[in-house]
């Protein structure tokens, strides 16, 4: 899927290297590699241990329950490769839901669904603007307008849950089914897949990995770093209102408390976990995907297996610790 | 201190030391006796193993094999902090001072006096005067680390030394960052170092600074002594020819006169920028113009002001492609490119492929609907490598694996490939290896001589002297003198730098 990290692969260049760098073939493949192959072997030992796991059902059920997550870390990988951080995609989510759902029971679903993104794609910009204009730390910035957007979703509703259930049409953006899986699926496919192509293939791939990896270098050789980070941060609050828009048609109901930290922390784990650096310039968005997959997995194992989930809480931190560690290490054993 | 000067004999001896790294031998078997209280130089090409041996008499890394003697005694450090202990330092040529701390508490960092958990300030200031006293340093210890010069920085990390009870310092590249009045200053320092019975062990690639100050000199060349002399039987060319294996002829490319009627490709009219006052200057096509100056003189600041790095206040700055604006971007298209002051902060994406590096700036002329046109990329960046003679091993890999001095020239290609008609390079052959260097000169010549227009900033004048057609000194943000023919010279770049003719006469070359 990522070309970045198949270009990376061959290390001959350690031949001709003087200075000393410590197993450079060992610390370069696990840090490649990454979340890979815990993955596999994961899927491999829920295949084996629990029968419903390897099933149909079961697998397109976690891809179906994991589309919004997915889209939002799709996007969010963009935002943290650029050097940035997005921790207002649980509120975006939330405030696009809510208008999504609100404006669905009094005007037609492409409306709604319309104006919900909308809203992520302004508060994208807001986002974008005073952490590049105004120069504000982008965790502090969005950490601010989460609270601003939350509380904008609780003024849409009242504190009230919006329900759709008189709006059936509203359900068709997630609900419909084409070659027996569901057009979120599809939907989030198009998007990671699309999402992908920009960060492998495109120039403005490249000026977002640029402005991520040295942006004083990346400035003076023309990019336009402020723009392309504005950009990751729009089209991450895109991803976040889409997935808000799609969980709210997928059950026709919505309310202000949605989302929040928690499903901005997992996304931020899932990117972290699949090896994307969160000090920007490192990163694929196949990684993420499996990231976030990996994450899903332990879930639906904690389920299929009847572990009690306590664990599962202290297994993902764990996970999240070891990513992060091995992220320092390597680039503390690269210079 | 207890070691008085007059005792003199062996200090640190290496019997045949073997170091490899993957595969390549960085020494092979080495021997070698430094002596009580001198100044012993370690001198060669990048590569050339005497880093690596400095390395290993501080203990920062083990031999593969051989033997370390201190003081006639067999050691077998694990760390740096064993050697410390038997009173031997390592100075970096990566300073480490913190910036939020006084001079004497980075000087005292993690040997602070104590009470109660406490720091004893008065203990502190009272050891520090004493310790700067022994030295005959004269910096103030309540100074901030912060804003430092490197030269102050330099003294700081000696102090530090010194405050360790170090006996053997091993200084790699000392002087690479110092203009010259801070590099005599230094000289003087170290000079004071070996008179006190210190011993110096100096890894430099500056022979001028190994001929001026070394007692003994080292030379090496692919990981092997070629020889050990009296710095008094060296001059830099037989140094330089013993490092390289071979006698250079000159040691700058033959200068191609400028066409009088050569186009203006830059023209600064009365430019001010923060730290940059009322500055005109012009470079015309095939011109190499020098700029000279002291370090904080305004030079890095106009070079960043005419890239458009930096907002100008005052003036315009045009190139044959127009005024420029929009930021560097803008400054790019009009056909103004940068090679950056620090490659490391403002050139490279270090974690990045050697191609991404390359191709960063000429993109969209590489690319079709805003896909990047893999082949296209791959033929281009390798072309514009092999025009500035890097070899790469492969195009994937990070830019970090080359060595520095190849590392200079992938920006070289990246802002080549960009097609520029002006080149503004602020200190192109910074930590780069002779070998480099030279390449770099004949680059930047044959450049001028294809017809593109450089504005060469440097602190090296030899390096102007040798590649400029005029030089242009700047002292406190203003263009001091203009230099041309016969006028160019060191003492008189060096005269208008200080403002004070005598200075630069008395150090005239």
């Amino acid at each position: 899927m990522d070309q970045q990290d198949i270009t990376q692969a061959p290390a001959p260049a350690s031949r001709g290297a003087r200075r000393p760098r410590p197993s450079p073939a060992l610390v370069g493949n696990l840090r490649r590699a990454g979340i890979l192959y815990p993955f596999i072997i994961l899927f491999i030992v829920l295949s084996l241990w629990s029968g419903p796991f390897f099933t149909k059902v079961n697998l397109l059920d976690i891809l179906d329950q994991q589309a919004s997550t997915l889209i939002i870390a799709a996007a969010g990988t963009l935002v943290l490769v650029a050097g940035g951080i997005d921790l207002s995609v649980g509120a975006i989510y939330a405030l696009a839901g809510v208008t999504a759902a609100h404006l669905a029971l009094f005007s037609s679903p492409a409306v709604a669904i319309i104006a919900g993104i909308a809203v992520g794609l302004g508060v994208g910009l807001v986002n974008g603007v005073i952490t590049t204009v105004f120069r504000i730390n982008a965790l502090i910035a969005t950490l601010a307008m989460s609270f601003v957007v939350s509380g904008l979703a609780s003024l849409v509703t009242g504190g009230n849950l919006v329900i759709d259930y008189s709006r059936p049409g509203f359900a068709d953006l997630a609900r419909t089914s084409f070659l027996s899986v569901n057009t979120s699926t599809w939907t989030m496919l198009a998007v990671v897949v699309a999402l992908a192509i920009v960060l492998a293939r495109t120039t403005a791939g490249r000026y977002i990995y640029a402005s991520g990896s040295n942006s004083e270098a990346a400035r003076l050789s023309g990019v336009r770093v402020q723009f392309i980070r504005t950009m990751t941060f729009v089209i991450s609050g895109g991803a976040a209102a889409l997935g808000g828009v799609i969980d709210a048609s997928r059950v026709l109901s919505a309310q202000a408390s949605n989302g929040e930290t928690t499903l901005t922390f997992t996304v931020l784990a899932g990117i972290v976990v699949g090896g994307t650096s969160i000090l920007g310039g490192e990163g694929a968005m196949w990684r993420t995907v499996v990231g976030v997959l990996f994450i899903a997995l332990i879930g639906n194992g904690f389920d299929l297996l009847g572990l009690n989930p306590l664990y599962e809480q202290i297994a993902l931190g764990g996970i999240l610790l070891l990513a992060v560690g091995a992220d320092a290490w390597s680039r503390l054993h690269q210079s | 201190m207890p070691q008085p000067p007059a005792i003199r004999g062996t200090h640190a001896e290496l019997v045949e030391v073997t170091k490899s790294f993957g595969g390549v031998r960085a020494l092979d078997e080495v021997s070698l006796k430094i002596a009580r209280g001198a100044i012993h130089a370690l001198v060669g090409e990048n590569g050339a193993g005497k880093s690596t041996l400095g390395k290993i008499i501080s203990g920062v890394l083990p031999p593969d094999r051989g033997q370390l003697l201190i003081d006639g005694e067999p050691v077998a450090f694990r760390s740096p902090r064993e050697a410390i202990t038997r009173g031997i330092v390592l100075i970096a040529q990566e300073l480490a001072v913190v910036p939020a701390l006084s001079v004497a508490e980075n000087v005292f960092l993690g040997d602070e006096p104590r009470q109660a958990g406490f720091v004893n300030r008065r203990a502190l200031r009272r050891r520090y005067a004493e310790l700067a006293a022994t030295a005959g340093f004269e910096l103030a210890g309540d100074l901030r680390g912060r804003g430092l010069r490197t030269a102050d920085q330099q003294k700081v990390e000696i102090l530090r030394a010194l405050g360790r009870n170090a006996r053997l310092i091993v200084m790699d590249e000392p002087a690479a960052a110092l203009p010259r009045p801070d590099a005599e200053r230094l000289h003087q320092v170290i000079r004071r170092l070996a008179a006190g019975g210190t011993t110096v062990v100096l890894v430099s690639h500056f022979l001028r600074e190994v001929a001026e100050l070394a007692d003994e000199v080292t030379i090496l060349r692919d990981g092997r002594i070629v020889r050990t002399a009296p710095a008094v039987d060296e001059t830099e060319d037989t140094m330089l020819s013993a490092m390289l294996g071979r006698s250079l002829g000159t040691t700058f490319p033959a200068r191609r006169p400028v066409p009088a009627q050569a186009k203006i490709v830059l023209a600064a009219r009365s430019v001010s920028a923060p730290g940059v006052h009322d500055v005109s200057l012009e470079v015309r096509a095939g011109e190499i113009v020098g700029l000279a100056g002291l370090v904080g003189s305004g030079r890095t600041e106009l070079a960043r002001a005419l890239c458009q790095a930096q907002r100008i206040t005052a003036g315009t700055v045009t190139t044959s492609g127009g005024k420029l604006t929009g930021g560097p971007r803008g400054a790019l298209r009009a056909g103004l490119a940068m090679i950056p002051e620090s490659r490391k902060e403002q050139g490279l994406l270090l974690g990045r492929p050697i191609a991404e590096n390359v191709s960063l700036a000429s993109l969209s002329r590489l690319s079709e609907l805003g896909l990047v046109r893999r082949g296209k990329e791959r033929q281009a960046v390798a072309t514009v490598l092999g025009q500035v003679g890097v070899r790469v091993p492969a195009q994937a890999a990070p830019v970090n694996t080359l060595s520095g001095g190849n590392q200079q020239k992938a920006l070289f290609a990246r802002v080549l490939l960009a097609g520029p008609r002006v080149l503004v390079a602020d200190e192109p052959t910074r930590g780069v290896d002779v070998g480099a260097k030279r390449a770099i000169y004949e680059l930047l010549s044959s450049l001028a001589a294809e017809g593109l227009g450089v504005l060469l900033i440097s602190s090296d004048a030899e390096e102007i002297l040798g590649l400029a057609h005029r030089v242009l000194v700047m002292r406190a943000g203003r263009i001091a003198a203009e230099l041309t023919g016969d006028a160019m010279t060191e003492a008189a770049i060096l005269g208008a730098a200080f403002g004070t003719p005598e200075i630069g006469r008395g150090r005239g070359a």
